[in-house]
């Protein structure tokens, strides 16, 4: 049997489970290292070893140490070809070109305007920080015209890079997940009935319901 | 026959990413210029090809993409036996040019951007003065990012690895327009990173680029 991959990280870290919700999905066995990062272990010597930016997660596979979640789940992807969810990276070049359009939607334009959101009215508060109601106001109106563009593509597509799941919309679980359930903005998506339908489809999968559970966990 | 056309401006820092990949794979295209100073890029046909109104837009035959990265790793997947191999065939190697892509999207590229829009954008369009504390912080963020960029060039001549690849390819015009500014001293006070800079900033494919600019 094949050793399990490991990943170095809490499950409450966005770009944590988003490389979980795709060994999920891929059905790899991995292995999950609790990186204390209220003690600062992802700024020590040797975890910069494996992260040379001192964030989580990271990820080992036999010989090779990655970061950089949406590269990780590339990898996975690429190396479990045939296992799990086969399509999730798309079944030929043209499939993975959109795929990966897509990706860099979402890490371009969602992920910065959502997770300034998710920051400030899911984490902030729970560090007892004070909120920037200027940064969260940017970021709705950021994220609306974000969230408007997918609105359309949706109304031609079941799923942003065509009929079938993909990387592409699993990258958006994890800060959608805060936005709906943390921060109170579910709004911004039951509001747009396109995007609201694609919420409801790709957060109701078992993969990230599992993550969900982890999270839940980890948090209790 | 061309059966590749990018819709775009060669000033356009996303469009440049993906002419050079064109001309390090050496493949023949079609230009289509998109007006922007008349707001082409928000209006249609050119929303039909990117939602997001954002330039470069992308076809070859069927295939219409947009995202300048998602461009540039099609390419060089699917051209991988013409003109310059950018990913290399072995995947673990592929793995890690994958995540210093990933790197040069999220670490180099807001601080590097923020820091080419005050300099050169605002002037450029008349969008007000320099802002000396934006300019700082974003110079701060970047010498951080190019810490590390330093120990990577440690290890390998490249940043994937001691071959030039597409990670160190999507550097090229911001890493460019930064060098015709103040900014340049963050390259010029690290050695390596300097030998990196100077090293692919001469490769033929950008010097066709900056012709192109040049002449718009």
């Amino acid at each position: 049997m094949a050793t399990p991959v490991k990943v170095y990280g809490p499950p409450l870290s966005t770009a944590v489970s988003r490389v979980l919700a795709c060994l999920l999905e891929k059905d790899v066995q991995f292995q999950l290292l609790p990186v204390n990062m209220a003690k600062g272990e992802h700024k020590s010597q040797e975890y910069l070893k494996i992260q040379p930016f001192g964030q989580v997660p990271a990820f080992q596979d036999e010989s090779i140490s990655l970061f950089e979640s949406r590269a990780i789940c590339r990898y996975i992807c690429d190396k479990h070809a045939e296992k799990g969810n086969k399509g999730l990276y798309g079944l030929d070049q043209l499939g993975k070109a959109s795929i990966d359009q897509w990706i860099e939607a979402e890490g371009q334009s969602f992920n910065p305007a959502s997770s300034i959101l998710v920051f400030q009215l899911a984490f902030a508060p729970r560090m007892r920080l004070p909120q920037d109601e200027k940064a969260i106001k940017q970021n709705e109106e950021k994220l609306s015209k974000v969230l408007d563009v997918y609105e359309q593509r949706l109304g031609e597509s079941r799923y942003l890079a065509g009929d079938e799941f993909s990387l592409a919309d699993l990258s958006h679980l994890p800060n959608g997940h805060y936005l709906v359930n943390v921060a109170d903005r579910a709004e911004l998506f039951t509001s747009r009935k396109n995007v609201d339908r694609w919420w409801n489809e790709i957060s109701g999968r078992e993969s990230w319901k599992e993550v969900v559970e982890l999270q839940t966990k980890a948090s209790s | 026959m061309a059966s590749i056309k990018v819709h775009g401006s060669p000033i356009s820092t996303a469009t440049a990413r993906v002419l050079v990949c064109l001309y390090e794979k050496d493949l023949d295209y079609e230009f289509v210029l998109v007006d922007m100073k008349n707001n082409e890029h928000k209006k249609h046909p050119f929303l039909s090809i990117n939602p997001f109104g954002q330039v470069p837009g992308f076809q070859d035959g069927d295939l219409t993409i947009f995202e300048s990265r998602a461009i540039t790793q099609y390419l060089a997947k699917t051209y991988a036996n013409k003109g310059n191999q950018l990913i290399p065939n072995d995947p673990k190697k592929a793995a890690i040019v994958s995540t210093w892509i990933e790197v040069e999207g999220h670490h180099y590229d807001p601080p590097g951007v923020a820091l080419s829009f005050e300099h050169l954008v605002k002037p450029l369009f008349g969008l007000g003065e320099t802002d000396p504390a934006a300019v700082a912080e974003n110079e701060a963020k970047l010498g951080k990012v190019l810490d590390i960029y330093e120990n990577q060039l440690s290890k390998n001549k490249f940043l994937a690895g001691d071959e030039f690849s597409l990670a160190d390819l999507h550097h090229l015009p911001n890493v460019s327009y930064l060098l015709a500014t103040p900014s340049k001293k963050l390259f010029e006070s690290r050695p390596r990173v300097n030998a990196w800079v100077t090293e692919i900033i001469a490769r033929p494919s950008w010097a066709k680029v900056v012709a192109l600019r040049n002449q718009s």
